[in-house]
């Protein structure tokens, strides 16, 4: 999946200015947008969704051109099939758990959904160990079992690409491990792309094929992580040299870049 | 008994049309921004702290027969408000009105934003996020001032009679008919009056005070 941001946007608060600044480019279907609080990547990842309007700029998932200053362009957030995972997921606490699995895919007029769309909420249902738990509501559930929620209703609409803001953060640090390798397993499942945003460096170290670096509004650095000396023998990127993506000052040199996978602006 | 059923039935009506405006206008107040948002909320609250008889020559002067809308209902439809049942639910839908629009607008901004966006994000046009995410969770505090309305347009008195006056089995409503039962020195009529529209008040602040509760808190 070729994702291309190239977003500008000025945010006033209390005087004080923020200024968003961002390029890049991906080529991997797991891209993690990494740095510390306060440095922009939420407004990157709300711009790519159409949540946020940027002040100019390009952004181009897929070959398709979801926002273009230049060319008027700026497709609305329910026309950009992209999937959201919220932070705290934002499960609608007036529907059940069918209810809010089954939203994208039930139409305003329709008092059921339709047979194939109920035949997908179960398929959800299932693969995602809610069975017993359909009538339950929002509250009602655990954290784990609301992430769960979150990830099936974003991907039965089977998005062109999924954005995770802060997966794992809303998660004790024992569920925590074990909805990371759910997540896994489940990219695996749906091969769907996806573009995270962390400041947990393990996340990294899981989530991630390329990492973008950001801090004050603007990227740093990418940095292909599908090989040494991010990877180990086990294909697990160790913790530590993502440790010093974050400090700038990297344990082991960064290997040569690869033209294809990456195209870094900075 | 027919003040009573003449109340329910005006009442009935100033709520429905107060609730419908009253969402329209909350929901843009409270969503959109435009120039002079704070002028047009000051607007909609004005019926609540005019007397309610100066609110009453106001309609008088724009439905009334030689009104600006009054005389163009007249022409064209051959329709005149003033001293029909009709004339005196527009009366008590203004007074009712703020009741429900402040109400609708705390209900509103009370509403995450974000379970809008999700629903955007999930592929649902403007009207369908309003319609499946804003106004359900807002539901229950727009009742809650529409029960408030409701209340309100029942006792009205003010405004209804100066723009429906006092006709017995036509526009007399509940408290209009206790005013001159008392005055008429009819003491059994006016405590039977008194004791209905006591009951029915009470059990509506009950009603709606339930409804204020919070639902999906943890």
């Amino acid at each position: 999946m070729h994702i291309e941001v190239d977003i500008h946007k000025t945010l006033r608060s209390n005087g004080r200015d923020f200024t968003l600044d961002v390029k890049f480019a991906c080529d991997d279907d797991l891209g993690v947008v990494f740095g510390p609080s306060g440095a922009g990547k939420s407004l990157t990842l709300r711009a790519i969704a159409g949540l946020e309007k940027p002040d100019y700029g390009r952004i181009v998932v897929g070959g398709k051109v979801l926002f273009d200053s230049m060319a008027g362009i700026d497709v609305r957030a329910n026309a950009r099939a992209v999937g959201y995972l919220f932070q705290d997921y934002a499960l609608f606490p007036h529907l059940n758990v069918e209810e809010n699995i089954g939203f994208g895919v039930k139409r305003w007029w329709e008092r059921k959904l339709s047979a194939n769309a109920a035949r997908r909420v179960a398929e959800l249902l299932d693969l995602f160990e809610l069975r017993g738990l359909n009538k339950a509501h929002p509250v009602q559930l655990s954290g784990g079992q609301r992430q769960r929620v979150a990830l099936a209703r974003a991907l039965i609409r089977r998005p062109d690409l999924l954005l995770l803001d802060e997966p794992f953060a809303a998660l004790d640090p024992l569920l925590r491990e074990r909805m990371r390798a759910e997540l896994v397993a489940m990219r695996g499942l749906f091969k769907v792309p996806m573009l995270a945003i962390t400041h947990d460096p393990e996340d990294v170290s899981v989530l991630a094929e390329t990492v973008i670096v950001l801090s004050h509004g603007r990227v740093e650095k990418v940095v292909d992580v599908k090989t040494a000396p991010y990877r180990d023998g086990e294909g697990r990127v160790s913790e530590e040299s993502i440790r010093g993506l974050l400090t700038g000052m990297d344990k082991a040199d960064p290997p040569p870049i690869p033209r294809k996978a990456i195209r870094a602006v900075k | 008994m027919v003040p009573l059923l003449l109340t329910l039935k005006v009442a009935g009506w100033a709520t429905l049309l107060a609730t419908l405006f009253g969402i329209a206008i909350a929901f843009a107040v409270a969503r959109l921004r435009f120039p002079g948002r704070e002028v047009v909320d000051a607007m909609m609250t004005l019926p609540m702290v005019m007397p309610p008889t100066v609110l009453g020559y106001y309609l008088l002067v724009l439905v009334g027969r030689r009104g600006v809308i009054g005389a163009w209902l007249n022409d064209t439809l051959g329709i005149s408000l003033v001293f029909t049942w009709q004339g005196a639910v527009i009366a008590a839908a203004v007074v009712a009105f703020p009741l429900v629009y402040k109400a609708a607008r705390a209900a509103f901004e009370g509403v995450e934003r974000q379970y809008e966006q999700a629903a955007r994000v999930l592929g649902k046009s403007e009207f369908e996020v309003f319609l499946r995410i804003t106004l359900p969770l807002a539901w229950r505090g727009i009742l809650a001032g529409s029960m408030l309305a409701f209340a309100r347009a029942l006792g009205e008195f003010g405004a209804t009679l100066m723009v429906a006056g006092s006709l017995p089995g036509r526009t007399q409503t509940l408290s209009i008919a206790v005013y001159e039962a008392v005055q008429a020195g009819k003491d059994d009529v006016a405590n039977f009056l008194v004791v209905v529209t006591s009951i029915v008040c009470i059990s509506i602040l009950l009603a709606s005070g339930r409804l204020l509760q919070p639902r999906y808190a943890n």
